[in-house]
């Protein structure tokens, strides 16, 4: 991604752009100059943006002492210490919590990628009666707001005695139509011949769809996977509601909880919020272009 | 707004391409096939997608409650009756609004700046896109947690910055029931500018060059660029980023649950609060699914409004 809006004409060196120049002069320097303006704003706000982060990274790696006097002590203690993160992961509750986390979302990661890769294939691919009631309730699953269905979620699965388990955490978070939507727009552009190759080689439905059009599919596939992870390890009403037994709790929940008996420990609570985010941020250092591309993906389509 | 809602947030569907279907060799006789496709999404779809939303608007009609088992007694409208008469309702709903009011103009004036300029930016790109995404792909849980310290009263950064600019710091931003939503505004302006920054940049890339190069050649000045040809050619990301924040600013919890409880008082308290409130608190499950099946309608209406005015933006673009 370059710089598409970068006026055209760009004064090649500082000594050009001070020299007064006959036509057009007043594009080049007046962009210059807005240029220069523009990097200062930019380069604040960034800073500005960056503060919050890098003051909890700071407090997390102070003493707690030091914490509780305030932002000045803070900022003034050159003493880095790993002094809280030691203290939690003694503690022992970080490890539930990072197991929880991590096996509710890469499980519900994998079975969305299955599940929802499975239905778009066959309404990508397949004629069936039935089939215009089948995309009215992907389009009425998009509408539908979660959130808003956390009382009645909550009910059947106490009903079906999940509650405090992983499950109650994984299966509400399969049914992601979305991702069937995003399937479906990358299936409906894959050219068909390979496929009809194949069918006509004698291969089934399922040899297609799992050796034809999925192998072609790997960006997709690590999108959903990636979006779906993310939303399920920050997602916190559904698990704060249906985990009750602090050993099960995800991370987001366990951090929630126990915020209260922290008391004045704010350099530990505070590395209790990075070790929450860490492999998140590790995930975006990684998979930057595929998280920003899925994420406006998502939000952009239509 | 979660990564997760980002997941739940789109768009209309494409007609079934017929034509091409007939066509192929895929089609012949796999009626039944296509069904087991669609069987392990369906059922989880059914089980915990259109279920539980029927359940919803069943249980609105009754006095369910979690202290007995079933449904409980019927109760016709009076669930709803009650919630359309209550106070802390309309506060409810007041607060998203207020919610809406304070953090949709930030996110659409900063992130539409931010975008452009970084969109400018030779060098560095990578380095802004880190700053002013980063927040966003943060669990709510630690970005309440950093900026409930961060208005810590009296000797919290806020506070601090507040004392170096030579203002006085108050009892602290989250306590007070006049700026405890603000606090929130401004941790959720700061979370989730990301998402909008990034739609902003994908939307610059689509604008041609040649408009620019055109109008550089008619000696239009940056200025004069940005404002007759980046604005008018972004007004669709605009107004989706707008709706986007709408549907996100009536489904917001996380962040006040974590910061402030909905406190102080109820000054905080948002629809979502109520309704697991009155589900998990007060163990009126019948008058919290009034409450979401209420909430469900003014978030259904907002998405077809968007629906259509993506129809007819496309109708037009066509």
């Amino acid at each position: 991604m370059s710089t598409t809006t970068a006026p055209r004409r760009r004064p090649k060196s500082p000594i050009s752009a001070a020299a007064p120049a006959a036509s057009g002069s007043r594009v080049g320097v007046s962009g210059r100059t807005f240029t220069i303006v523009s990097a200062i704003v930019l380069v604040v706000f960034a800073i500005v943006w960056l503060i919050p982060s890098l003051f909890a990274l700071k407090t997390s790696l102070s003493d707690n002492g030091t914490a509780a006097l305030g932002a000045s002590a803070i900022l003034s203690n050159w003493n880095p210490t790993l002094h809280s993160y030691a203290a939690l992961f003694q503690a022992g509750d970080i490890w539930n919590w990072y197991l929880a986390s991590g096996v509710t979302s890469v499980i519900t990661a994998v079975l969305t990628v299955f599940f929802a890769s499975m239905a778009a294939f066959a309404l990508s691919r397949l004629q069936f009666r039935g089939r215009n009631l089948v995309f009215l309730l992907v389009i009425l699953g998009i509408m539908i707001p979660t959130q808003v269905l956390i009382v009645p979620i909550f009910q059947e699965l106490g009903a079906i005695n999940l509650l405090n388990t992983y499950w109650s955490v994984i299966f509400p978070q399969v049914p992601a139509v979305i991702a069937v939507f995003i399937f479906k727009q990358f299936f409906d552009g894959i050219p068909r011949e390979l496929e009809e190759a194949a069918r006509i080689d004698g291969a089934g439905l399922w040899k297609v769809y799992w050796s034809v059009v999925m192998p072609l599919s790997r960006p997709v596939i690590a999108a959903v996977v990636i979006l779906t992870f993310v939303g399920v390890w920050n997602n916190l009403l559904l698990p704060l509601f249906v985990l009750s037994n602090p050993n099960l709790m995800t991370i987001p929940v366990g951090l929630a909880t126990v915020q209260g008996s922290f008391g004045q420990r704010y350099a530990d609570i505070q590395a209790g919020a990075i070790l929450a985010a860490l492999p998140l941020i590790i995930l975006y250092l990684a998979f930057q272009r595929q998280i920003v591309e899925g994420v406006t993906g998502s939000g952009l389509k239509g | 707004m979660t990564a997760a809602e980002t997941v739940n947030r789109p768009v209309m569907t494409v007609p079934p391409r017929t034509s091409v279907l007939r066509r192929s060799a895929l089609n012949r006789g796999n009626g039944r096939g296509a069904w087991l496709f669609l069987a392990p999404f369906g059922i989880f779809y059914l089980a915990f997608l259109l279920g539980p939303t029927i359940w919803m608007l069943i249980t609105s009609f009754f006095n369910t409650s979690t202290v007995r088992p079933g449904l409980g007694s019927f109760a016709g409208f009076a669930n709803y009756a009650e919630m359309l008469g209550r106070a802390d309702f309309w506060s409810a709903m007041w607060h998203t609004l207020q919610f809406t009011i304070y953090t949709t103009p930030p996110l659409v004036i900063l992130a539409f700046v931010f975008a452009v300029l970084t969109n400018r930016m030779r060098r560095g790109q990578w380095f802004f896109r880190l700053a002013f995404f980063l927040p966003f792909i943060l669990p709510s849980a630690t970005i309440s947690l950093i900026w409930v310290f961060v208005f810590t009263p009296g000797s919290g950064l806020w506070a601090t910055v507040e004392s170096g600019l030579g203002i006085t710091p108050g009892a602290g931003v989250l306590a007070s029931p006049n700026t405890a939503m603000i606090g929130i505004a401004i941790a959720t302006v700061w979370w989730t500018l990301g998402f909008n920054f990034v739609l902003y940049l994908a939307g610059l890339q689509e604008i041609p060059r040649d408009l620019y190069e055109a109008a550089a050649v008619d000696g239009a000045t940056t200025w004069e660029q940005i404002r007759y040809i980046t604005m008018p050619m972004l007004n669709r990301t605009t107004t989706l980023v707008i709706l986007l924040q709408i549907i996100a600013s009536l489904k917001i919890f996380d962040q006040v649950y974590l910061m402030t409880s909905g406190g102080p008082g109820i000054s905080t308290q948002v629809a979502l609060g109520l309704v697991t409130n009155t589900g998990f608190t007060d163990n009126r499950i019948g008058a919290a699914s009034a409450a979401s099946v209420l909430l469900f309608i003014v978030i259904i209406v907002i998405a077809v409004i968007r629906q259509l005015l993506d129809r007819s933006a496309a109708r037009k673009a066509a």
